[in-house]
């Protein structure tokens, strides 16, 4: 049973339906992640990273969504399992944690309640086996005093606290994968980084596989082993931590790193902005989607849609970029010189005939930017 | 025994004449019980007797974790809030007890930019209303077309489409909008700018947009600015300075390259060892300095020294004598009895680059 991944998602798509047209949330994702492993799915809002996890939970099956492709966990393909089925794997196999502890925690009970719940829902325990346990769980994630905390009520916990017990929850059937949609966005630096420990500390003793949703990079280079990163759907760069902030190959990782002030680099850098912003998922950019905020486009961008293939001489190190690889290898150089993308324009090609700046457009909602295709 | 303010200028906060010079700032909210007959039971210490000046074209930060103060501090020094005690001297004047005109007198020269840029939008009114709308208030650019023409060329300013004027803020996206709120902000040319957690809401590749424009903006109206916010790293960034708060109080005032380089407050090193650094080979290196627990409750602060419950260095006098904010050399302001050795900051803070 316990070859090749725990769970590998191929191809997977996710479309809703809406007034305003179809939305294509996540359009052909693959990933994988192996038991003991952490994987990081990093994107801006809209990205689809959210959507792509709560799909393989089932969590996303009653809006509406067509959902095609394949989500395998340990050999069951979860896209066309019964919802009787998918529900004995949630919570149980297969946890989540969310961004906003508060809203995910039932305000009208105890939290040592919502946690008996939890394991009885899973295991037929009794009541008074299940609270012990959901004590041991209170203090396994580090909260003070949890016979006490127990007969609490989530308002009286502070915030990393419901987040601890929300934690505490999910890990309360022992699952073999975790999924963590930004987990720490809500929380202190100080608390983020107790929470962060926590983790790798309970992924170290139950050895459980653990996916990262997150827009910080910081967070991503931290702890997790592999990272994909997603724009507008779809993974555009996929690679070993290490790779992704070593040696990026997509222009979009690229302005990601370069857009973000770091302890780790002097100062008084210049911060890089990507243009523009985010495309929307209903009226898609042609060509590759990346092509209207992209610095280094060039005509055909506008029409291929590159496909993610690894690159040269490293097969796990996917990119879909349409750029030459010794080309883009160039180009990061240039920018971790310190040079701005505009110097660095040429290296890629003539750039775009007549050249508008490719700013996208600033995009008032109802109005159709240029360069848009209907799907 | 010196008073406060003499301890204040030997520790030399600045040299020139501040634009804002505050002294022993106290903000506490009541905290009350009972239904027609409110009696107060007790207050939480939201700011408790705060002082620092701000040089004239200054970017000072203010970092600390939530409920530290740093939010009520911003909203007192724009006259938001009404001090509990002390002085705000805004160009030398004290401005802690101004009310009607002079309040408004005040608004001219600062402003504010909040941290959500969907709330703090009206929905009904147009971006040109919004953004003409100091004028109004203030009576400004009565002959006709004056205030269009001035409110297109700030929106210019800000990187938004002038034609746009008639949109309604629904239409923009987060980063556009919190343009806008730069733009109402800059509309009276204010001295002083203050801007609450202006990037948190906004994804990270406009975050870097917003920045530049606040940074080039300025540079450009010499403006002083009061930075708030989360991100350590945003706040090295932009800010020349940066205050440190905990629980009300400020422990640590220093220049940025010091704060971050050589940070004396266990406090902020805590801080900067807590902040995900995104090189995996770099913060695989460090050891760091958790700190547990969480913030203890404003309302009933702990003695003396209000870290010393969660203060790896704490011992007993950290309980029984509140240490003051004095120079501890490198340019470094803080207040501790047993700041960090350079030892200690190399094991478990450094991760900045130098210059």
């Amino acid at each position: 049973m316990t070859d090749g991944p725990l769970l590998k998602v191929e191809d997977l798509r996710v479309y809703f339906d809406t007034e305003d047209g179809v939305v294509h949330a996540v359009d052909g994702v693959s990933y994988s992640v192996d038991t003991g492993k952490t994987l990081g799915i990093v994107g801006e809002s809209g990205s689809g990273k959210t959507v792509s996890s709560l799909t393989t939970l089932g969590l996303t099956r009653l809006q509406g969504a067509t959902v095609t492709g394949r989500i395998h966990f340990e050999g069951r393909d979860l896209v066309g399992l019964p919802d009787r089925e998918l529900r004995r794997l949630r919570g149980n196999d297969i946890a989540m944690i969310f961004q906003d502890p508060l809203s995910s925690l039932h305000p009208f009970y105890k939290v040592g309640h919502q946690l008996v719940e939890a394991i009885r829902t899973h295991r037929n325990v009794s009541k008074s086996a299940a609270r012990k346990r959901a004590i041991d769980l209170l203090e396994l994630v580090g909260i003070p005093d949890p016979q006490r905390r127990a007969d609490e009520y989530p308002h009286e916990f502070s915030g990393g606290m419901r987040q601890r017990a929300m934690i505490a929850m999910a890990l309360s059937n022992e699952p073999k994968l975790l999924i963590a949609d930004e987990p720490t966005t809500a929380l202190d630096v100080t608390v983020q980084a107790q929470i962060l420990a926590l983790l790798q500390d309970l992924q170290d003793r139950l050895g459980m596989a653990i996916i990262i949703i997150t827009h910080d990079l910081g967070v991503v280079a931290e702890i997790t082993d592999e990272i994909c990163v997603m724009y507008s759907g779809r993974i555009v760069e996929r690679a070993s931590t290490d790779q992704i902030f070593d040696a990026p190959e997509h222009p979009y990782t690229w302005g990601l790193l370069k857009s973000i002030p770091r302890l780790d680099r002097p100062r008084n850098e210049d911060l890089v902005p990507i243009a523009g912003r985010p495309p929307s998922l209903i009226m898609r950019p042609s060509g590759c989607f990346f092509h209207p905020r992209c610095p280094y486009v060039q005509k055909r961008h506008r029409t291929v849609d590159p496909e993610l293939a690894p690159v040269p001489d490293d097969s796990h190190h996917q990119v879909a970029c349409l750029l030459d690889s010794s080309v883009r290898r160039k180009i990061w150089n240039g920018l971790q010189a310190g040079r701005d993308p505009t110097s660095l324009r040429e290296l890629a090609g003539p750039g775009l005939p007549s050249r508008a700046p490719a700013v996208a457009a600033p995009i008032a909602s109802g109005t159709r930017p240029g360069g848009l295709r209907a799907p | 025994m010196t008073t406060l303010d003499e301890r204040v200028d030997a520790a030399r906060f600045t040299t020139d004449e501040p634009l804002i010079r505050v002294r022993n700032l106290v903000k506490h909210f009541p905290i009350t019980r009972g239904i027609i007959f409110q009696r107060k039971i007790g207050a939480v210490q939201a700011v408790d007797g705060i002082s620092f000046d701000v040089k004239r074209g200054e970017t000072l930060g203010l970092v600390g974790e939530t409920g530290c103060g740093k939010s009520t501090t911003a909203r007192l020094l724009v006259r938001l809030l009404d001090p509990t005690g002390g002085e705000i001297l805004f160009e030398g004047e004290d401005i802690a007890k101004r009310k009607g005109d002079g309040l408004r007198a005040l608004h001219r020269e600062a402003q504010m930019i909040f941290q959500d840029p969907y709330s703090s939008l009206n929905p009904r009114k147009t971006v040109g209303s919004i953004i003409a709308e100091p004028f109004a208030i203030h009576g400004m650019l009565k002959e006709k077309g004056a205030r269009k023409q001035r409110v297109q060329e700030l929106m210019d300013r800000v990187g938004l489409n002038p034609e746009h004027y008639n949109r309604y803020p629904h239409e923009f996206s987060g980063g556009q909008r919190q343009r806008i709120g730069v733009a109402r902000a800059i509309a009276l040319e204010p001295k002083l700018l203050v801007a609450d957690e202006p990037v948190s809401a906004l994804d990270v590749s406009i975050q870097a947009q917003v920045l530049n424009l606040l940074r080039g903006l300025q540079r450009e109206l010499n403006l002083t600015l009061i930075f708030i916010a989360h991100d350590l790293s945003v706040v090295r960034h932009m800010c020349d300075r940066v205050a440190v708060m905990y629980l009300g109080k400020i422990v640590e005032i220093s220049p940025a390259d010091s704060l971050y380089g050589f940070p004396r407050h266990p406090y902020t090193g805590a801080l900067l060892s807590a902040v995900p650094v995104p090189n995996p080979t770099a913060s695989h290196r460090r050891s760091r300095q958790l700190l547990s627990g969480d913030v203890p409750s404003p309302a009933n602060p702990p003695s003396a020294c209000r870290f010393h419950t969660r203060c790896p260095k704490a011992q007993e006098v950290c309980s029984v004598e509140e240490p003051t904010l004095e120079e501890k050399g490198g340019g470094s302001i803080a207040a501790c009895h047993f700041p960090l050795s350079r030892d200690e900051v190399r094991r478990e803070v450094e991760v900045t680059a130098g210059e």
